[in-house]
């Protein structure tokens, strides 16, 4: 290792075998309470959540894009950079974390573009328009696209990881650009509902089971990106003493 | 409850096709990104496994 700065758990993160065994412990847990606030937050945006004084009750998709749209550029953001530690650091595990992310990202912004097209059709009377927060997020989906087209077709490990690693590292332009994209051009687009440093321009009642699906959704995604991760562990570390302990008895 | 009847909530204001259409894709994407895998990690272990039988036999 390179310097000593870092933290310990850095260093765990970079082996295969305590990731793997530290995943086998979460997943029960993110399962659980993933699981139940996905319950709580669907039946109370579904069910609960007051009407939309204009948009009436077309407006509880929100329920679903707003947490699938978060999470789409949250995995981008942790895709580009657990392939700039692996770059850096030659980390394999990091490598392997960008790699079990991308497919997952891939249908975040697929279910983030549906819902919306889905939501717009009756309140902007179309499914879709060339609009710069669309486009920005279809750019999104073709660069997750992008990263797993590279991922199947180089043959080397390695440097598919360090390929796919530049690429979503330049992509990356294009998480500002989705994030201003309804302040920069003029826009069918809404605000976003979430601001750090505003209160939300909605009522509790309304923007509460949002933030429980974020949350649950964070939860249920993380969950997916365990047990990929973990499939990828073992099979890029099929050679290694540990593993064949552990399938071998 | 925002809605009178299970009817009304079905219905959801004239707007149902929109928002039970979100939110069954919604549910399939989910549901396929834990499916597919769970499935993939049996069927890696299971290979694995018979990968290590075969070489401690020949060992």
């Amino acid at each position: 290792m390179a310097s000593s700065w870092l933290p310990r758990w850095f260093y765990q993160l970079a082996s295969p075998r305590w990731c793997y065994s530290i995943t086998g412990k979460l997943i029960p847990w993110f399962a659980a309470i993933g699981g139940l606030l996905f319950v709580i937050g669907l039946v109370w945006g579904l069910a609960f959540a007051p009407s939309d004084y204009q948009q009436g009750n077309s407006f509880r998709i929100i329920y679903l894009h707003v947490p699938t749209a978060i999470l789409a550029q949250s995995f981008y953001m942790l895709m580009a950079i657990a392939g700039a530690i692996g770059l850096i650091w030659k980390m394999k595990v990091a490598d392997m974390v960008a790699k079990s992310v991308a497919p997952l990202g891939a249908a975040l912004a697929v279910l983030a573009l549906a819902t919306g097209a889905i939501w717009g059709k009756p309140t902007w009377g179309s499914w879709w328009v060339w609009d710069a927060r669309l486009t920005s997020m279809l750019v999104l989906l073709f660069l997750y696209l992008g990263v797993m087209a590279l991922n199947s077709a180089i043959e080397s490990e390695t440097t598919a990881a360090k390929s796919t690693a530049v690429l979503a590292l330049v992509g990356l332009v294009n998480i500002p650009i989705i994030k201003y994209s309804v302040e920069w051009w003029n826009t069918l687009h809404q605000p976003a509902t979430f601001k750090i440093t505003e209160k939300p321009a909605m009522p509790a009642e309304m923007w509460m089971p949002l933030l429980v699906m974020v949350i649950a959704l964070y939860l249920v995604f993380g969950l997916a990106m365990m047990l990929r991760l973990r499939n990828e562990i073992l099979t890029r570390e099929r050679r290694a003493g540990w593993v064949k302990e552990l399938l071998g008895s | 409850m925002a809605f009178e009847t299970f009817a009304d909530f079905l219905n959801m204001g004239g707007h149902g096709l929109y928002v039970w259409l979100s939110y069954g894709l919604g549910l399939l994407t989910i549901a396929l990104c834990l499916y597919l895998p769970i499935i993939q990690g049996r069927e890696t272990r299971r290979s694995l496994r018979r990968r290590i039988q075969r070489e401690s036999v020949k060992s």
